[in-house]
């Protein structure tokens, strides 16, 4: 069995890496609404775009395949204690990159693989649209036929890292269905409009992409016409949902630390306010919900890894409850803080803003709620009944 | 026809998740509604586990994963590939 304390020293490790590296510099993103090339260099130099990929195409994920799942959820923790920004960058990018390790041809896994795992280029997943985003299976963006290839018109919208990545899973409709396309940055057709002055994770560097009869030759489909949400971009979304629990687990971590050193040192009716039972109450409630947040991770990890059914329920669940529980812990914590935690002296008022964001992506919380249910009526053996996105 | 052990594990799996008692092998899942989103990946991962053998993109097609004996049939031409 794999248990997280058998991490610690490679969990400290990643705790200084994100500290030195990515902490310094994220109030500044926040700000300027970028990752300067800095922080993606250092992430480069340290293999960070190589976690999760198999070892076979320059990733890390090798023989021991739970402790690996593992190992990548803690990165993500680390990187959301230090910059929900910058781990939302390297979520999408393994976003991106999973539809092809799972759906690639031969081909396509030699081609863009390589180049994801070293960092050379970025990837990102191109679902939602002006007029469609839960129902994903809806997308208005339409392929046609044409020739040996495919003409695609359409938009995309709040697309993670719009602005940077060098390559896009796409998803479009087609005659067959839902469809998905590797659909690389430079496609003559493609126009990338930045978006700017979000609520929260001001880094994401978000953008609008206008496709005005891009033209992507066959080789670039990614699974089959009709197979794109239900398989290719679902592959994208289940790392996604991994990779963001174990972010919001860092990022309410960074919340907690924060208010424990601000309640040992803020002083009220001459004690420190970590004296007063009713600040206590709030750390306990905090320390616990992250722990138990932390656990389900690994559970779901642990599952990732042996590649069991469940763990895309384990995963879904995961980033349920943590998305769920950052968003009260960033509370808390701006409360421990009084006004200070509203100011721009303290980290708060960051963290309670991205972690407002965390409910939204990789499935807003309700729709999460109707796959959560349909899995426990799944396993109580009783009929799934109707689903909602068929 | 598929073997007959795959068509029962398969069918056992699809009765399972449809909380169902059985799935007759000929019945088309898609028409009869049973199937969703979360089902598609679950039979993929299930099918890869369960038989050892690695579903690929040009394996996508509808008609693969249609019916019980479909499946077992798609896992039996996987299984003598990789042999
Ligand atoms: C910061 C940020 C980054 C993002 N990055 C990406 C990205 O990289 N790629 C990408 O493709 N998209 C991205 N998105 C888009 C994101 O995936 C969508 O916002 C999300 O899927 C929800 O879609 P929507 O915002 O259109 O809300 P809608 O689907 O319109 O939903 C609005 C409300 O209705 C509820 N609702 C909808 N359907 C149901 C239902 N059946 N039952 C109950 N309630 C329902 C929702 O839960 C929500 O509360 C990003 C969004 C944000 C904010």
């Amino acid at each position: 069995m794999v248990l997280l304390e058998d991490f610690r020293a490679e969990r400290e490790e990643l705790r200084v890496f994100a500290e030195r590296e990515i902490a310094p510099h994220a109030q500044r993103i926040d700000r300027e609404e970028r990752i300067p090339g800095e922080v993606i260099a250092a992430l480069r130099a340290a293999g960070v775009f190589a976690s999760g990929f198999p070892e076979a195409c320059g990733g890390t994920a090798g023989a021991d395949p739970v402790a690996d799942a593992v190992r990548h959820g803690l990165l993500h923790e680390a990187l959301g204690a230090a910059s929900a920004s910058v781990q939302g960058l390297v979520n999408v990018h393994h976003m991106g990159g999973s539809p092809i390790v799972r759906w690639g041809t031969r081909e396509q896994k030699d081609r863009w693989l390589p180049h994801l795992t070293s960092g050379s280029m970025m990837a990102a997943i191109a679902i939602t649209e002006p007029n469609v985003g839960s129902q994903a299976g809806a997308v208005e963006a339409r392929a046609v036929r044409d020739g040996a290839g495919y003409v695609i018109n359409g938009t995309k919208c709040w697309i993670t890292c719009g602005q940077s990545a060098d390559l896009f899973v796409l998803v479009t409709g087609s005659d067959a269905g839902p469809t998905a396309f590797i659909l690389p940055r430079e496609t003559a057709g493609l126009t990338i409009e930045p978006i700017r002055g979000l609520l929260g994770c001001r880094g994401y560097m978000l953008a609008k992409l206008h496709l005005d009869g891009c033209r992507l030759p066959a080789e670039q489909l990614l699974g089959q016409p009709g197979f794109g949400v239900s398989h290719v971009a679902s592959a994208g979304l289940d790392a996604g949902r991994y990779n963001l629990a174990w972010g919001c687990v860092g990022l309410a971590q960074a919340c907690l630390d924060a208010s424990v050193d601000y309640a040992r040192t803020r002083r009220q009716f001459n004690a420190p306010i970590a004296d007063f039972q009713l600040v206590q109450r709030m750390i306990t409630g905090m320390a616990t919900d992250i722990h138990a947040a932390r656990l389900m991770c690994w559970h779901a990890g642990v599952m990732r890894g042996r590649r069991d059914p469940a763990a895309v329920k384990e995963g879904a669940m995961a980033k349920y409850s943590a998305s769920r529980m950052v968003k009260r812990v960033a509370d808390d914590a701006l409360q421990i803080h009084g006004a200070n935690g509203c100011g721009p002296d303290y980290p708060l008022e960051r963290h309670y803003r991205d972690a407002r964001i965390m409910e939204i992506i990789e499935g807003t919380s309700q729709i999460l709620e109707g796959v959560i249910a349909r899995y426990v009526y799944q396993e109580a053996g009783q009929e799934a009944g109707q689903e909602a996105g068929r | 026809m598929a073997d007959i052990s795959a068509i029962t594990i398969i069918g056992d799996f699809m009765a399972r998740s449809f909380g169902r008692d059985a799935v007759p092998v000929d019945e088309d899942i898609f028409e009869s509604g049973f199937t969703n989103s979360l089902f598609a990946m679950q039979l993929v991962d299930f099918v890869e586990r369960r038989f050892g053998v690695q579903v690929d993109a040009e394996d996508l097609q509808i008609d693969n994963f249609r019916t019980v004996a479909r499946v077992a049939a798609l896992v039996e031409r996987k299984a003598v590939r990789a042999a």
